[in-house]
Protein backbone atom coordinates (compact mmCIF):
# COMPACT_ATOMS: atom_id res chain seq x y z
CA UNK A 1 0.00 0.00 0.00
CA UNK A 2 1.04 3.63 -0.82
CA UNK A 3 2.49 5.55 2.22
CA UNK A 4 0.15 8.84 1.28
CA UNK A 5 -2.81 6.39 1.01
CA UNK A 6 -2.02 4.50 4.43
CA UNK A 7 -1.43 7.87 6.44
CA UNK A 8 -4.70 8.72 4.97
CA UNK A 9 -6.47 6.14 6.24
CA UNK A 10 -4.44 6.50 9.46
CA UNK A 11 -5.67 9.89 9.99
CA UNK A 12 -9.36 9.50 8.78
CA UNK A 13 -9.44 6.70 11.23
CA UNK A 14 -8.37 9.07 14.00
CA UNK A 15 -10.84 11.41 12.84
CA UNK A 16 -13.74 9.02 12.62
CA UNK A 17 -13.31 7.71 16.01
CA UNK A 18 -13.10 11.28 17.02
CA UNK A 19 -16.65 12.05 15.65
CA UNK A 20 -17.87 8.68 17.07
CA UNK A 21 -16.76 9.31 20.47
CA UNK A 22 -18.27 12.90 20.51
CA UNK A 23 -21.95 11.58 18.23
CA UNK A 24 -21.95 8.66 21.16
CA UNK A 25 -20.77 11.50 24.40
CA UNK A 26 -23.11 14.17 23.40
CA UNK A 27 -25.47 11.42 24.32
CA UNK A 28 -24.09 10.60 27.00
CA UNK A 29 -24.69 7.06 26.85
CA UNK A 30 -23.91 4.30 23.87
CA UNK A 31 -22.67 0.91 22.42
CA UNK A 32 -18.68 2.67 22.51
CA UNK A 33 -16.67 -0.62 22.70
CA UNK A 34 -17.50 -2.02 19.59
CA UNK A 35 -17.97 0.88 17.82
CA UNK A 36 -14.40 2.14 18.63
CA UNK A 37 -13.34 -2.05 17.82
CA UNK A 38 -14.87 -1.36 14.43
CA UNK A 39 -13.45 2.09 12.85
CA UNK A 40 -10.65 1.03 11.09
CA UNK A 41 -12.58 -1.71 9.51
CA UNK A 42 -15.40 0.64 8.09
CA UNK A 43 -12.33 3.57 7.26
CA UNK A 44 -11.23 0.68 5.11
CA UNK A 45 -14.30 -0.06 3.30
CA UNK A 46 -15.97 3.58 3.13
CA UNK A 47 -12.32 5.51 2.12
CA UNK A 48 -10.94 3.11 -0.18
CA UNK A 49 -12.16 -0.62 -1.15
CA UNK A 50 -16.11 0.43 -2.10
CA UNK A 51 -16.94 0.95 -5.61
CA UNK A 52 -19.65 2.98 -7.30
CA UNK A 53 -21.20 4.47 -4.47
CA UNK A 54 -22.35 8.72 -3.96
CA UNK A 55 -23.62 9.95 -1.52
CA UNK A 56 -26.28 12.17 -3.41
CA UNK A 57 -27.63 8.80 -4.84
CA UNK A 58 -27.53 6.30 -1.45
CA UNK A 59 -29.27 3.43 -3.53
CA UNK A 60 -27.41 3.66 -6.69
CA UNK A 61 -28.16 0.29 -9.08
CA UNK A 62 -24.89 -2.13 -8.89
CA UNK A 63 -22.89 0.03 -5.68
CA UNK A 64 -21.20 -1.85 -3.12
CA UNK A 65 -23.04 -2.69 -0.10
CA UNK A 66 -22.61 -2.72 3.42
CA UNK A 67 -24.84 -4.75 6.29
CA UNK A 68 -23.16 -3.34 9.34
CA UNK A 69 -25.16 -7.13 11.28
CA UNK A 70 -23.23 -5.61 13.92
CA UNK A 71 -25.74 -2.75 14.30
CA UNK A 72 -25.07 -1.39 17.75
CA UNK A 73 -22.14 0.23 15.88
CA UNK A 74 -24.02 2.20 13.45
CA UNK A 75 -22.97 5.86 15.39
CA UNK A 76 -19.53 4.68 13.63
CA UNK A 77 -21.12 3.77 10.56
CA UNK A 78 -22.81 7.45 11.06
CA UNK A 79 -19.77 9.22 11.69
CA UNK A 80 -18.66 7.82 8.65
CA UNK A 81 -22.00 8.46 6.52
CA UNK A 82 -21.70 12.16 7.45
CA UNK A 83 -18.33 12.49 6.69
CA UNK A 84 -18.76 11.28 3.26
CA UNK A 85 -21.90 13.86 2.71
CA UNK A 86 -24.61 11.41 2.86
CA UNK A 87 -26.39 13.54 5.42
CA UNK A 88 -25.54 16.53 7.60
CA UNK A 89 -22.78 16.06 10.17
CA UNK A 90 -25.32 18.03 12.71
CA UNK A 91 -27.34 15.18 12.44
CA UNK A 92 -24.63 13.44 14.92
CA UNK A 93 -25.90 15.04 17.87
CA UNK A 94 -29.49 13.67 17.36
CA UNK A 95 -28.25 10.14 18.60
CA UNK A 96 -31.32 7.99 19.74
CA UNK A 97 -33.25 11.46 19.93
CA UNK A 98 -36.80 11.18 19.82
CA UNK A 99 -37.15 11.40 15.53
CA UNK A 100 -33.59 10.82 14.79
CA UNK A 101 -33.21 9.86 11.35
CA UNK A 102 -30.06 8.32 13.08
CA UNK A 103 -31.21 5.32 15.88
CA UNK A 104 -28.92 3.45 18.08
CA UNK A 105 -29.27 0.25 15.72
CA UNK A 106 -28.72 0.50 11.50
CA UNK A 107 -32.05 1.21 10.07
CA UNK A 108 -32.11 1.47 6.53
CA UNK A 109 -35.51 3.16 6.32
CA UNK A 110 -34.45 6.10 8.25
CA UNK A 111 -30.77 6.87 7.26
CA UNK A 112 -29.61 7.78 4.16
CA UNK A 113 -26.46 5.04 2.71
CA UNK A 114 -27.13 2.15 5.59
CA UNK A 115 -28.34 -0.68 3.08
CA UNK A 116 -29.96 -3.05 5.35
CA UNK A 117 -31.57 -2.50 8.46
CA UNK A 118 -29.81 -4.43 11.69
CA UNK A 119 -30.06 -5.18 15.31
CA UNK A 120 -31.11 -8.37 16.18
CA UNK A 121 -27.68 -9.99 15.66
CA UNK A 122 -27.07 -12.56 13.18
CA UNK A 123 -29.74 -11.04 11.52
CA UNK A 124 -27.31 -9.07 8.91
CA UNK A 125 -25.75 -12.40 8.32
CA UNK A 126 -28.31 -13.88 6.01
CA UNK A 127 -29.84 -10.58 4.15
CA UNK A 128 -26.11 -10.13 3.36
CA UNK A 129 -26.09 -13.30 1.93
CA UNK A 130 -29.87 -12.37 -0.28
CA UNK A 131 -28.08 -8.91 -1.55
CA UNK A 132 -25.27 -10.69 -2.66
CA UNK A 133 -26.81 -13.25 -4.39
CA UNK A 134 -29.37 -10.71 -5.71
CA UNK A 135 -25.60 -8.73 -7.29
CA UNK A 136 -25.01 -12.41 -9.00
CA UNK A 137 -28.44 -12.88 -10.34
CA UNK A 138 -28.37 -9.58 -11.51
CA UNK A 139 -24.79 -10.60 -13.42
CA UNK A 140 -24.39 -6.79 -11.09
CA UNK A 141 -19.97 -6.79 -10.86
CA UNK A 142 -20.84 -5.15 -7.13
CA UNK A 143 -19.29 -6.38 -3.62
CA UNK A 144 -21.37 -6.97 -0.79
CA UNK A 145 -19.71 -6.36 2.79
CA UNK A 146 -20.83 -8.23 5.79
CA UNK A 147 -19.79 -7.34 9.34
CA UNK A 148 -20.63 -9.17 12.25
CA UNK A 149 -19.71 -9.04 15.46
CA UNK A 150 -17.72 -12.43 18.04
CA UNK A 151 -20.40 -12.08 20.16
CA UNK A 152 -22.77 -12.46 17.31
CA UNK A 153 -20.77 -15.23 16.12
CA UNK A 154 -22.92 -17.01 18.71
CA UNK A 155 -26.00 -16.99 17.02
CA UNK A 156 -27.23 -20.00 14.80
CA UNK A 157 -28.53 -17.75 12.06
CA UNK A 158 -24.79 -16.70 11.10
CA UNK A 159 -24.10 -19.88 10.67
CA UNK A 160 -26.80 -20.89 8.34
CA UNK A 161 -26.20 -18.10 6.59
CA UNK A 162 -22.36 -19.11 6.37
CA UNK A 163 -23.78 -22.34 5.32
CA UNK A 164 -26.05 -20.89 2.34
CA UNK A 165 -23.49 -18.31 1.23
CA UNK A 166 -20.58 -21.13 0.45
CA UNK A 167 -22.95 -23.47 -1.27
CA UNK A 168 -24.28 -20.80 -3.26
CA UNK A 169 -20.67 -19.66 -3.82
CA UNK A 170 -21.02 -15.98 -3.21
CA UNK A 171 -17.65 -14.90 -4.38
CA UNK A 172 -19.30 -11.28 -4.20
CA UNK A 173 -19.77 -11.76 -0.12
CA UNK A 174 -16.65 -10.71 1.81
CA UNK A 175 -17.10 -10.50 5.25
CA UNK A 176 -15.48 -9.18 8.80
CA UNK A 177 -15.44 -10.56 12.01
CA UNK A 178 -14.75 -7.59 14.70
CA UNK A 179 -13.14 -10.14 17.03
CA UNK A 180 -12.61 -7.82 19.99
CA UNK A 181 -12.85 -10.96 22.13
CA UNK A 182 -15.29 -9.23 24.85
CA UNK A 183 -19.43 -9.22 25.09
CA UNK A 184 -21.91 -7.76 27.41
CA UNK A 185 -21.47 -10.53 30.19
CA UNK A 186 -17.90 -10.91 30.13
CA UNK A 187 -14.55 -11.99 27.87
CA UNK A 188 -16.02 -14.37 24.97
CA UNK A 189 -13.65 -16.76 26.32
CA UNK A 190 -15.99 -16.96 29.32
CA UNK A 191 -19.21 -16.52 28.19
CA UNK A 192 -19.33 -18.67 25.15
CA UNK A 193 -15.74 -19.54 23.52
CA UNK A 194 -15.94 -19.20 19.70
CA UNK A 195 -12.23 -20.23 19.19
CA UNK A 196 -10.89 -21.96 17.09
CA UNK A 197 -12.84 -19.27 14.49
CA UNK A 198 -10.70 -19.84 11.97
CA UNK A 199 -11.43 -23.16 11.67
CA UNK A 200 -15.02 -22.96 12.06
CA UNK A 201 -15.32 -20.26 9.04
CA UNK A 202 -12.63 -22.84 6.54
CA UNK A 203 -15.09 -25.86 7.55
CA UNK A 204 -18.16 -23.70 6.33
CA UNK A 205 -16.24 -23.70 3.16
CA UNK A 206 -14.92 -19.96 3.57
CA UNK A 207 -11.99 -18.17 2.52
CA UNK A 208 -10.44 -17.19 5.75
CA UNK A 209 -7.77 -14.36 6.09
CA UNK A 210 -6.73 -12.59 9.97
CA UNK A 211 -5.43 -9.99 9.87
CA UNK A 212 -4.83 -7.21 12.58
CA UNK A 213 -8.25 -5.31 12.61
CA UNK A 214 -6.73 -1.51 13.59
CA UNK A 215 -4.28 -2.11 10.46
CA UNK A 216 -5.83 -0.12 7.57
CA UNK A 217 -2.95 -1.53 5.37
CA UNK A 218 -3.93 -5.28 6.55
CA UNK A 219 -7.43 -4.59 5.95
CA UNK A 220 -6.96 -3.30 2.75
CA UNK A 221 -4.09 -5.69 1.54
CA UNK A 222 -6.88 -8.94 2.67
CA UNK A 223 -9.79 -7.09 1.26
CA UNK A 224 -8.43 -6.81 -2.23
CA UNK A 225 -6.91 -10.48 -1.54
CA UNK A 226 -10.52 -11.71 -1.02
CA UNK A 227 -11.59 -9.72 -4.04
CA UNK A 228 -9.52 -12.49 -6.22
CA UNK A 229 -11.83 -15.68 -4.56
CA UNK A 230 -14.39 -15.77 -7.11
CA UNK A 231 -16.29 -19.30 -5.95
CA UNK A 232 -15.91 -18.97 -2.18
CA UNK A 233 -17.33 -16.02 0.16
CA UNK A 234 -14.54 -14.68 2.43
CA UNK A 235 -13.63 -14.04 6.06
CA UNK A 236 -11.57 -11.99 7.18
CA UNK A 237 -11.12 -12.34 11.10
CA UNK A 238 -9.82 -9.40 12.33
CA UNK A 239 -8.24 -9.21 16.08
CA UNK A 240 -9.21 -5.75 17.37
CA UNK A 241 -9.25 -4.14 21.09
CA UNK A 242 -12.72 -3.45 22.20
CA UNK A 243 -13.11 0.34 23.05
CA UNK A 244 -9.88 1.02 21.00
CA UNK A 245 -8.89 4.82 21.22
CA UNK A 246 -11.27 5.32 23.78
CA UNK A 247 -8.91 6.38 26.90
CA UNK A 248 -12.00 6.16 29.19
CA UNK A 249 -12.68 2.63 28.67
CA UNK A 250 -9.76 0.87 25.70
CA UNK A 251 -9.81 -3.11 26.63
CA UNK A 252 -12.28 -3.04 29.43
CA UNK A 253 -15.45 -5.47 29.09
CA UNK A 254 -18.04 -2.84 30.36
CA UNK A 255 -17.37 -0.67 27.52
CA UNK A 256 -20.41 -2.48 25.71
CA UNK A 257 -22.71 -0.10 26.25
CA UNK A 258 -21.38 2.71 28.95
CA UNK A 259 -22.43 5.82 29.78
CA UNK A 260 -20.25 8.82 29.81
CA UNK A 261 -20.48 12.72 30.11
CA UNK A 262 -19.91 15.04 27.13
CA UNK A 263 -16.82 16.62 28.67
CA UNK A 264 -15.57 13.27 29.48
CA UNK A 265 -16.02 12.53 25.42
CA UNK A 266 -14.07 15.76 25.16
CA UNK A 267 -11.07 14.51 27.21
CA UNK A 268 -11.01 11.30 25.59
CA UNK A 269 -10.89 13.11 22.10
CA UNK A 270 -7.95 15.34 23.47
CA UNK A 271 -6.10 12.43 24.21
CA UNK A 272 -6.22 10.99 20.71
CA UNK A 273 -5.12 13.61 19.56
CA UNK A 274 -1.87 13.77 21.62
CA UNK A 275 -1.28 10.53 20.43
CA UNK B 1 -52.92 -21.93 -16.40
CA UNK B 2 -56.08 -24.67 -17.15
CA UNK B 3 -59.48 -24.24 -15.64
CA UNK B 4 -58.76 -23.43 -11.90
CA UNK B 5 -61.88 -26.20 -10.80
CA UNK B 6 -59.95 -28.88 -12.48
CA UNK B 7 -56.64 -28.99 -9.81
CA UNK B 8 -56.90 -31.93 -7.51
CA UNK B 9 -54.19 -30.31 -5.09
CA UNK B 10 -54.30 -26.61 -3.80
CA UNK B 11 -50.51 -26.54 -4.21
CA UNK B 12 -50.26 -27.20 -7.87
CA UNK B 13 -52.75 -23.99 -8.48
CA UNK B 14 -49.94 -22.15 -6.09
CA UNK B 15 -47.53 -23.39 -7.88
CA UNK B 16 -49.36 -22.98 -12.04
CA UNK B 17 -50.41 -18.84 -10.51
CA UNK B 18 -46.42 -18.50 -9.78
CA UNK B 19 -45.16 -20.24 -12.96
CA UNK B 20 -47.61 -17.73 -14.88
CA UNK B 21 -46.57 -14.38 -12.83
CA UNK B 22 -42.66 -15.13 -12.92
CA UNK B 23 -43.25 -15.82 -16.56
CA UNK B 24 -44.45 -12.00 -16.97
CA UNK B 25 -42.06 -10.41 -14.26
CA UNK B 26 -38.58 -11.61 -13.88
CA UNK B 27 -38.23 -10.20 -9.96
CA UNK B 28 -40.49 -13.17 -8.57
CA UNK B 29 -37.92 -15.97 -7.02
CA UNK B 30 -39.03 -18.93 -4.34
CA UNK B 31 -37.02 -19.58 -1.92
CA UNK B 32 -37.65 -23.20 -0.37
CA UNK B 33 -36.38 -25.02 2.91
CA UNK B 34 -35.81 -28.59 1.96
CA UNK B 35 -39.83 -28.72 1.56
CA UNK B 36 -40.26 -28.10 -2.23
CA UNK B 37 -41.84 -31.27 -3.19
CA UNK B 38 -44.33 -30.25 -0.43
CA UNK B 39 -44.83 -27.08 -1.55
CA UNK B 40 -45.56 -28.20 -4.86
CA UNK B 41 -42.94 -25.93 -6.54
CA UNK B 42 -40.67 -28.53 -8.47
CA UNK B 43 -42.75 -27.61 -11.97
CA UNK B 44 -41.47 -24.16 -11.16
CA UNK B 45 -37.81 -24.86 -10.98
CA UNK B 46 -38.37 -27.19 -13.75
CA UNK B 47 -39.39 -23.66 -15.85
CA UNK B 48 -36.93 -21.61 -13.94
CA UNK B 49 -33.73 -23.00 -12.36
CA UNK B 50 -32.26 -20.17 -11.43
CA UNK B 51 -34.88 -18.59 -9.35
CA UNK B 52 -35.54 -21.17 -7.02
CA UNK B 53 -33.40 -21.19 -4.12
CA UNK B 54 -33.29 -23.68 -1.94
CA UNK B 55 -32.17 -22.84 1.35
CA UNK B 56 -31.83 -26.31 3.02
CA UNK B 57 -33.27 -26.56 6.43
CA UNK B 58 -32.55 -23.51 7.75
CA UNK B 59 -35.76 -21.21 7.60
CA UNK B 60 -34.66 -18.52 9.76
CA UNK B 61 -31.89 -17.96 6.92
CA UNK B 62 -34.09 -18.41 4.35
CA UNK B 63 -36.23 -15.39 5.73
CA UNK B 64 -33.54 -13.29 6.20
CA UNK B 65 -32.31 -13.90 2.71
CA UNK B 66 -35.49 -13.39 1.03
CA UNK B 67 -35.23 -10.06 3.12
CA UNK B 68 -31.88 -9.14 1.28
CA UNK B 69 -33.16 -9.94 -1.91
CA UNK B 70 -36.31 -8.02 -1.62
CA UNK B 71 -33.93 -5.15 -0.86
CA UNK B 72 -32.26 -5.35 -4.22
CA UNK B 73 -35.90 -5.14 -6.09
CA UNK B 74 -36.46 -8.93 -6.38
CA UNK B 75 -39.88 -10.11 -4.63
CA UNK B 76 -39.36 -13.63 -3.00
CA UNK B 77 -41.83 -16.39 -2.71
CA UNK B 78 -40.56 -18.42 0.84
CA UNK B 79 -42.51 -21.53 1.03
CA UNK B 80 -42.28 -23.83 4.49
CA UNK B 81 -44.65 -25.28 6.96
CA UNK B 82 -46.61 -23.22 8.63
CA UNK B 83 -45.14 -23.89 11.73
CA UNK B 84 -42.08 -23.07 10.53
CA UNK B 85 -42.47 -20.32 8.42
CA UNK B 86 -43.75 -18.44 11.39
CA UNK B 87 -42.44 -20.49 14.60
CA UNK B 88 -38.89 -20.57 13.39
CA UNK B 89 -38.85 -17.86 11.19
CA UNK B 90 -40.58 -15.29 13.46
CA UNK B 91 -37.81 -13.00 14.14
CA UNK B 92 -36.86 -12.39 10.89
CA UNK B 93 -39.87 -12.09 9.22
CA UNK B 94 -40.68 -9.62 12.31
CA UNK B 95 -37.37 -7.79 12.16
CA UNK B 96 -35.79 -8.32 8.61
CA UNK B 97 -38.72 -8.32 6.11
CA UNK B 98 -41.32 -5.79 7.80
CA UNK B 99 -39.91 -3.52 9.96
CA UNK B 100 -37.19 -3.09 7.23
CA UNK B 101 -39.90 -2.78 5.07
CA UNK B 102 -39.43 -5.35 2.87
CA UNK B 103 -41.46 -6.97 -0.25
CA UNK B 104 -41.58 -10.77 1.11
CA UNK B 105 -44.28 -13.15 0.47
CA UNK B 106 -44.46 -15.46 3.24
CA UNK B 107 -46.13 -19.07 2.65
CA UNK B 108 -47.44 -21.04 5.61
CA UNK B 109 -47.99 -24.66 4.20
CA UNK B 110 -50.33 -27.45 6.37
CA UNK B 111 -52.24 -24.96 8.31
CA UNK B 112 -53.92 -26.15 11.31
CA UNK B 113 -55.00 -29.44 11.65
CA UNK B 114 -54.31 -30.02 7.99
CA UNK B 115 -50.81 -30.89 9.47
CA UNK B 116 -52.32 -34.26 10.27
CA UNK B 117 -49.85 -37.03 10.21
CA UNK B 118 -46.88 -34.53 11.09
CA UNK B 119 -49.10 -34.05 14.44
CA UNK B 120 -48.10 -31.62 17.43
CA UNK B 121 -44.79 -30.28 16.71
CA UNK B 122 -45.74 -29.57 13.22
CA UNK B 123 -49.21 -28.21 14.17
CA UNK B 124 -49.84 -24.47 13.12
CA UNK B 125 -52.76 -23.47 15.52
CA UNK B 126 -51.16 -20.04 16.39
CA UNK B 127 -49.40 -18.89 13.01
CA UNK B 128 -52.38 -16.05 12.38
CA UNK B 129 -52.20 -14.92 15.99
CA UNK B 130 -48.15 -14.31 15.54
CA UNK B 131 -48.60 -12.72 12.44
CA UNK B 132 -51.49 -10.56 12.94
CA UNK B 133 -49.39 -8.86 15.27
CA UNK B 134 -47.24 -7.56 12.59
CA UNK B 135 -47.25 -3.95 12.13
CA UNK B 136 -48.91 -3.33 8.37
CA UNK B 137 -48.36 -7.09 7.51
CA UNK B 138 -51.22 -8.51 5.23
CA UNK B 139 -52.65 -11.98 6.41
CA UNK B 140 -53.97 -14.12 3.64
CA UNK B 141 -55.95 -17.34 3.74
CA UNK B 142 -57.24 -19.01 0.64
CA UNK B 143 -60.52 -21.49 1.05
CA UNK B 144 -60.60 -22.54 -2.75
CA UNK B 145 -58.78 -23.37 -6.20
CA UNK B 146 -60.12 -20.28 -7.67
CA UNK B 147 -59.21 -17.82 -3.77
CA UNK B 148 -55.57 -19.70 -3.92
CA UNK B 149 -55.21 -18.13 -7.66
CA UNK B 150 -56.27 -14.73 -6.95
CA UNK B 151 -54.78 -13.97 -3.42
CA UNK B 152 -51.20 -15.38 -4.70
CA UNK B 153 -52.01 -12.36 -7.83
CA UNK B 154 -53.21 -10.21 -5.30
CA UNK B 155 -49.97 -10.99 -2.65
CA UNK B 156 -47.59 -10.52 -5.92
CA UNK B 157 -49.54 -7.03 -6.95
CA UNK B 158 -48.88 -6.14 -2.84
CA UNK B 159 -46.59 -3.64 -2.16
CA UNK B 160 -45.01 -5.21 0.99
CA UNK B 161 -45.15 -8.26 2.86
CA UNK B 162 -47.64 -10.72 2.93
CA UNK B 163 -48.58 -13.81 5.25
CA UNK B 164 -50.39 -16.26 3.33
CA UNK B 165 -51.84 -19.42 4.95
CA UNK B 166 -51.66 -22.54 1.77
CA UNK B 167 -53.71 -25.54 1.88
CA UNK B 168 -50.91 -28.09 0.09
CA UNK B 169 -53.26 -31.24 -0.85
CA UNK B 170 -56.89 -31.85 -2.12
CA UNK B 171 -58.45 -29.33 -3.33
CA UNK B 172 -61.98 -27.50 -2.79
CA UNK B 173 -64.28 -25.29 -5.13
CA UNK B 174 -66.52 -22.85 -3.73
CA UNK B 175 -66.13 -19.53 -6.56
CA UNK B 176 -67.00 -19.64 -9.76
CA UNK B 177 -63.78 -19.33 -11.95
CA UNK B 178 -64.30 -15.45 -12.30
CA UNK B 179 -65.16 -14.41 -8.79
CA UNK B 180 -63.36 -10.80 -8.29
CA UNK B 181 -60.80 -10.69 -5.21
CA UNK B 182 -59.62 -7.55 -3.20
CA UNK B 183 -57.31 -8.25 -0.73
CA UNK B 184 -58.56 -6.43 2.66
CA UNK B 185 -62.47 -6.91 1.30
CA UNK B 186 -64.66 -10.01 2.14
CA UNK B 187 -67.13 -12.07 -0.07
CA UNK B 188 -70.56 -13.15 1.00
CA UNK B 189 -71.04 -16.36 0.39
CA UNK B 190 -74.61 -16.83 1.98
CA UNK B 191 -77.26 -14.05 2.66
CA UNK B 192 -78.97 -14.95 6.01
CA UNK B 193 -81.04 -12.65 8.31
CA UNK B 194 -80.27 -14.80 11.83
CA UNK B 195 -76.70 -14.62 12.65
CA UNK B 196 -73.68 -14.22 10.50
CA UNK B 197 -70.94 -16.64 10.10
CA UNK B 198 -67.53 -15.35 9.53
CA UNK B 199 -65.02 -17.94 8.20
CA UNK B 200 -61.44 -17.82 6.71
CA UNK B 201 -59.27 -21.25 5.19
CA UNK B 202 -60.31 -24.18 3.18
CA UNK B 203 -61.50 -26.77 6.37
CA UNK B 204 -63.60 -23.76 7.85
CA UNK B 205 -65.40 -22.09 5.09
CA UNK B 206 -67.07 -25.39 3.72
CA UNK B 207 -67.49 -26.38 6.91
CA UNK B 208 -69.70 -22.87 7.42
CA UNK B 209 -71.68 -23.22 4.26
CA UNK B 210 -72.51 -26.46 5.31
CA UNK B 211 -73.82 -25.51 8.67
CA UNK B 212 -75.40 -22.44 7.37
CA UNK B 213 -77.46 -25.57 5.37
CA UNK B 214 -78.48 -27.43 8.11
CA UNK B 215 -79.69 -24.38 10.33
CA UNK B 216 -81.80 -23.34 7.76
CA UNK B 217 -83.77 -26.54 7.91
CA UNK B 218 -84.32 -25.69 11.04
CA UNK B 219 -85.55 -22.62 10.35
CA UNK B 220 -82.28 -20.34 11.24
CA UNK B 221 -81.32 -18.18 8.48
CA UNK B 222 -77.20 -17.79 8.78
CA UNK B 223 -74.93 -15.50 6.68
CA UNK B 224 -71.70 -17.23 5.19
CA UNK B 225 -69.03 -14.54 5.39
CA UNK B 226 -65.42 -15.47 3.96
CA UNK B 227 -62.74 -13.37 5.11
CA UNK B 228 -59.81 -14.28 3.34
CA UNK B 229 -58.39 -11.39 4.51
CA UNK B 230 -57.32 -12.02 8.17
CA UNK B 231 -55.31 -8.55 8.54
CA UNK B 232 -56.73 -5.68 7.49
CA UNK B 233 -59.95 -7.41 8.80
CA UNK B 234 -62.59 -5.75 6.63
CA UNK B 235 -64.23 -3.95 9.28
CA UNK B 236 -67.24 -2.40 7.01
CA UNK B 237 -68.52 -5.91 6.05
CA UNK B 238 -67.98 -7.07 9.61
CA UNK B 239 -70.07 -4.13 10.94
CA UNK B 240 -72.66 -4.53 8.09
CA UNK B 241 -73.79 -7.96 8.39
CA UNK B 242 -73.52 -7.37 12.55
CA UNK B 243 -75.72 -5.09 12.65
CA UNK B 244 -78.09 -6.98 10.11
CA UNK B 245 -78.07 -10.05 12.06
CA UNK B 246 -77.21 -9.28 15.64
CA UNK B 247 -74.36 -12.13 16.43
CA UNK B 248 -71.36 -13.21 14.96
CA UNK B 249 -70.10 -16.68 14.93
CA UNK B 250 -66.39 -16.78 13.62
CA UNK B 251 -64.49 -19.81 12.32
CA UNK B 252 -61.10 -20.91 11.40
CA UNK B 253 -58.82 -23.95 11.46
CA UNK B 254 -56.48 -22.34 14.12
CA UNK B 255 -56.27 -20.43 17.43
CA UNK B 256 -59.28 -18.43 18.01
CA UNK B 257 -57.16 -16.51 20.64
CA UNK B 258 -55.77 -14.13 18.71
CA UNK B 259 -56.69 -15.38 15.04
CA UNK B 260 -59.54 -14.13 13.26
CA UNK B 261 -61.85 -15.25 16.42
CA UNK B 262 -59.76 -12.28 18.29
CA UNK B 263 -59.89 -10.13 15.19
CA UNK B 264 -63.57 -9.82 15.06
CA UNK B 265 -63.76 -9.63 18.86
CA UNK B 266 -61.82 -6.98 19.15
CA UNK B 267 -63.28 -5.04 16.03
CA UNK B 268 -66.47 -5.83 17.39
CA UNK B 269 -66.10 -4.69 21.35
CA UNK B 270 -64.59 -1.36 20.13
CA UNK B 271 -67.30 -1.06 17.36
CA UNK B 272 -70.55 -2.45 18.07
CA UNK B 273 -70.41 -4.90 21.11
CA UNK B 274 -72.75 -7.86 19.62
CA UNK B 275 -73.42 -11.49 20.71
CA UNK B 276 -70.13 -13.33 19.42
CA UNK B 277 -69.12 -17.03 20.00
CA UNK B 278 -65.59 -18.27 18.22
CA UNK B 279 -64.88 -21.61 16.98
CA UNK B 280 -61.55 -22.78 16.81
CA UNK B 281 -59.16 -24.36 18.33
CA UNK B 282 -59.56 -23.54 22.24
CA UNK B 283 -55.61 -22.43 24.00
CA UNK B 284 -54.48 -25.93 23.52
CA UNK B 285 -51.55 -27.81 21.05
CA UNK B 286 -51.81 -29.96 18.02
CA UNK B 287 -52.20 -33.47 18.26
CA UNK B 288 -51.58 -36.24 15.89
CA UNK B 289 -54.62 -38.09 13.41
CA UNK B 290 -56.20 -37.69 10.54
CA UNK B 291 -57.81 -34.93 9.15
CA UNK B 292 -61.48 -36.21 10.19
CA UNK B 293 -60.20 -37.33 13.72
CA UNK B 294 -58.55 -33.94 14.66
CA UNK B 295 -61.53 -31.74 13.26
CA UNK B 296 -63.84 -33.68 15.47
CA UNK B 297 -61.35 -33.12 18.69
CA UNK B 298 -60.61 -29.18 17.81
CA UNK B 299 -64.20 -28.66 17.03
CA UNK B 300 -63.70 -27.81 13.50
CA UNK B 301 -66.88 -29.35 12.19
CA UNK B 302 -70.49 -27.91 10.57
CA UNK B 303 -71.93 -29.93 13.77
CA UNK B 304 -69.58 -27.45 16.01
CA UNK B 305 -70.57 -24.02 13.78
CA UNK B 306 -74.59 -25.04 14.50
CA UNK B 307 -74.29 -25.58 18.24
CA UNK B 308 -72.22 -22.27 18.08
CA UNK B 309 -75.33 -20.28 16.27
CA UNK B 310 -77.48 -22.05 18.64
CA UNK B 311 -75.35 -20.65 22.05
CA UNK B 312 -74.75 -17.26 20.41
CA UNK B 313 -78.86 -16.85 19.61
CA UNK B 314 -79.23 -17.15 22.90
CA UNK B 315 -77.03 -14.05 23.92
CA UNK B 316 -78.97 -11.59 21.90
Amino acid sequence: MEKQDLEMLIEKAKEIRKLTIDEVGFLGVGHIGGAMSVVEILTVLYYKILQNIDPKDPKKEGRDKVVLSKGHAGPTLYAILADKGYFPKEWLHTLNKGGTMLPSHCDMNRTPGIDFTTGSLGQGASAAAGIALADKLKKHDAFTYLIIGDGESQEGQVWESAMFASHYKLGNLIAFNDYNKMQIDGTTYDVMGIDDVNTKWHGFGWHVQRVDGHNPAQLTEAVLRAKLVSERPSMIICDTIKAKGFSLAEGQVGSHSMPFTYEQAQEAIAALDKN
Amino acid sequence: MKSLHTYADMRAVYADTLIDLAGKDERILVLEADLMSASGTKGFKEKFPDRIINAGVAEANMVGVASGLSSQGFIPFANTFGCFATRRAYDQFFLSANYAKQNVKLIGTDPGVTAKFNGGTHMPFCDITLTRVIPGLTVIEPADTVSVHNLTKLAYEHQGCVYMRLHRKGAVNIYPEDQKFELGKGIVNREGTDVTIFATGMVMLPESLKAAELLEKEGISAAVVDLHTVKPLDGDLVLKYVKKTGAAVTCENGQVNGGLGGAVAEFLSENYPAPLKRVGVQDEFGEVGTQDYLQERYGLTADAVVKAVKEVLKMK
